[in-house]
């Protein structure tokens, strides 16, 4: 860290750059420091999915090839923000190492697996499943039938342990969120908004359209062999259940 | 090995179980947790003669009442100007003394400071999560929230008569209004007008103060643009601005993703201080280099080690104690920690 401008000058002048809405993509992908002890990688100004692969990939690499003094990696969807010790190593060290690791990887985002949720759509487990479908001029069975025919894929984590936000919910039951929240929606809920799915995992507000309920656990517990159940960059379909099956898996 | 048995008489809000954190878990939309103020929470392991780390109850203003049902236990209370009441004594925090079976311990708020940290020679039985005992507020994971009525137990305690009496009060464990900030990320989204006025101030706490944030009452910051912005990473210390121009510092347990833009990231080494702040206490930002900030981290983790290395010696007679102090002068202040708390020695 003896060259103090090395590592605020790339990014002050890339950020100049961007705040030119001519500029257009050529200005990504760019380093902005954060605080201290953070990079933020960021891909796009937008939610695309190249931009996401690339966020996948340079995870995937940064996990195989960690630095001296690496703490952990953030990836959403357009940005991957790179948290080290500050006592190990500095913002340039940090930069030149990801530019070193971009260069390597323009390969192929890997697949991630493929994980199963199950889904119940009983009205008393959906209950914004009418709305949804009149709000999207379709029947209820036509948004169910939509929402099984999504392959969704675990773009990032937020707001809360365990919310995982599924991209792709498919064209016809992509809707705006509802004008007001429900307060205490149960943890399992299915629920929409645009094109994104997620399932929940704690009792809380939301504005997002209530479509199910799930049994399965996104928070497995300590023990389990993966305390979540997606990694970012794993794909998710759901798999309808009948009610008894979802009493039954609801039944410790 | 002993027990010993305690009730809670009462707990206000925020008074939390808390170790060093789960770092690592960001990914998964789980912040780190740990304590608002990391050094003071360290402080007090240290003192005490506990490894680093060391589950302890972090005290928010709401305060704890606790009652020693049986054993005996020492222990320490570290971080603000709290006042500890126990056994017919009365003294500030950063204290460390020993509690008996009969005997009420009450911490509640003093002249300054939003947190104290209440450790134990002894192991607070309770669960934890992901590999650490701290607590998330949100969801309520870890080692929990303190409810009034609630039993805790302290396997293993011990006695530690040789390290009571007073902990010397680190000057940088008071609050801290001048913050240093690094702009950005996201600070390209905002006018030069409104970083300039960002970084003008002032700005005060508000009573929306949790876990999760603080946010800020001061001149307004108005996006530049209609927002439309993918959502991304935060980090302890990200000031964020909402759609409404309001900024929210956000801490211990932020949201680990959130869509709006952050126009600075406060540097880590100021952030302890800085929640020992009240609301209505006044703050000004000053814009520091990346360099600069790393630095500073550097410089604080020498120092802070210093500290911790000298308060770690048992105190045994008055003057080894008075040795250990002289030891440390530089980064002790100078004036007594009870007169600050008005409390009475």
């Amino acid at each position: 860290m003896r060259d103090g401008r090395r590592a605020s000058e790339p990014s002050k002048a890339s950020r100049d750059v961007s705040a030119d809405l001519t500029a257009g993509a050529d200005a990504f992908p760019r380093c902005l420091p954060v605080g201290d002890r953070a990079l933020l990688v960021e891909f796009s100004a937008a939610i695309d999915r190249r931009s996401h692969d690339r966020v996948v990939q340079l995870d995937a690499a940064l996990a195989a090839a960690p630095f001296d003094g690496f703490v952990e990696a953030v990836p959403a969807y357009a940005s991957l923000l790179v948290c080290f010790d500050p006592l190990v190593v500095g913002h340039g060290a940090v930069e030149e190492r990801l530019a070193a690791l971009m260069a390597l990887g323009a390969g192929s985002r890997g697949a991630g697996r493929l994980r199963e949720v199950e889904i119940c759509y009983d009205d008393d487990l959906a209950p914004d499943l009418a709305a949804a479908a009149q709000a999207s001029g379709l029947t209820p069975q036509d948004v169910v039938t939509a929402h099984l025919s999504g392959e969704y894929d675990v773009a990032m984590y937020g707001f809360a342990p365990g919310y995982a936000y599924l991209a792709g919910v498919p064209e016809p039951i992509r809707l705006p969120r509802k004008q007001a929240a429900i307060r205490g929606v149960p943890a399992g809920s299915v629920v929409i908004a645009g094109p994104q799915c997620l399932v929940t995992t704690l009792a809380m507000p939301t504005g997002w359209w209530i479509i199910g309920r799930s049994p399965t656990r996104i928070l497995r517990g300590e023990d389990a062999d993966r305390p979540f159940l997606f990694d970012v960059g794993d794909r998710v379909r759901f798999r309808r259940i009948a009610r008894e099956e979802f009493d039954a898996r609801e039944t410790p | 090995m002993s027990e010993a048995l305690l009730a809670v008489g009462f707990a206000g809000p925020h008074v939390s179980i808390q170790d060093a954190g789960r770092p690592g878990f960001m990914r998964f939309g789980v912040p780190a947790s740990g304590p608002m103020d990391r050094a003071s929470f360290a402080a007090a392991n240290a003192a005490l003669g506990n490894p680093p780390g060391h589950p302890a109850i972090e005290i928010s203003m709401g305060g704890l009442v606790l009652e020693c049902l049986s054993g005996a236990v020492t222990f320490v209370v570290a971080g603000g100007g709290f006042i500890v009441e126990q056994g017919g004594r009365k003294a500030g925090s950063w204290t460390i003394a020993t509690l008996r079976a009969g005997e009420r311990l009450a911490i509640r708020p003093g002249h300054w400071g939003s947190w104290t940290y209440l450790a134990f020679a002894g192991r607070i039985e309770v669960q934890g999560w992901l590999g650490s005992l701290s607590t998330h507020a949100l969801s309520g994971l870890g080692g929990g929230r303190l409810a009034s009525g609630q039993r805790l137990s302290v396997a293993d305690a011990e006695l530690r008569e040789e390290r009571e009496g007073a902990i010397p009060c680190p000057v940088t464990a008071r609050p801290r209004q001048q913050l240093h900030v690094v702009p950005g990320p996201q600070d390209g989204l905002f006018s030069a007008e409104t970083v300039a006025a960002f970084l003008a101030g002032p700005y005060r706490l508000t009573d929306a103060y949790d876990r999760m944030g603080v946010r800020l009452q001061g001149p307004g910051l108005p996006l530049g643009a209609v927002l439309d912005m993918p959502s991304g990473p935060i980090v302890r210390g990200s000031v964020q601005v909402a759609g409404d121009g309001v900024a929210t510092v956000l801490l211990a347990d932020h949201q680990t993703t959130g869509g709006y833009p952050r126009i600075a990231t406060v540097i880590d080494t100021d952030l302890d201080a800085f929640v020992q702040l009240r609301p209505r206490d006044a703050i000004a930002f000053r814009a520091v280099t990346p360099d600069h900030a790393v630095e500073q981290a550097r410089l604080r983790a020498a120092s802070a080690a210093r500290y911790l290395a000298a308060i770690a010696r048992p105190r045994g007679t008055f003057e080894q104690r008075l040795m250990g102090e002289n030891l440390i002068g530089g980064v002790v202040d100078a004036r007594p920690t009870t007169e600050e708390t008005g409390a009475d020695p």
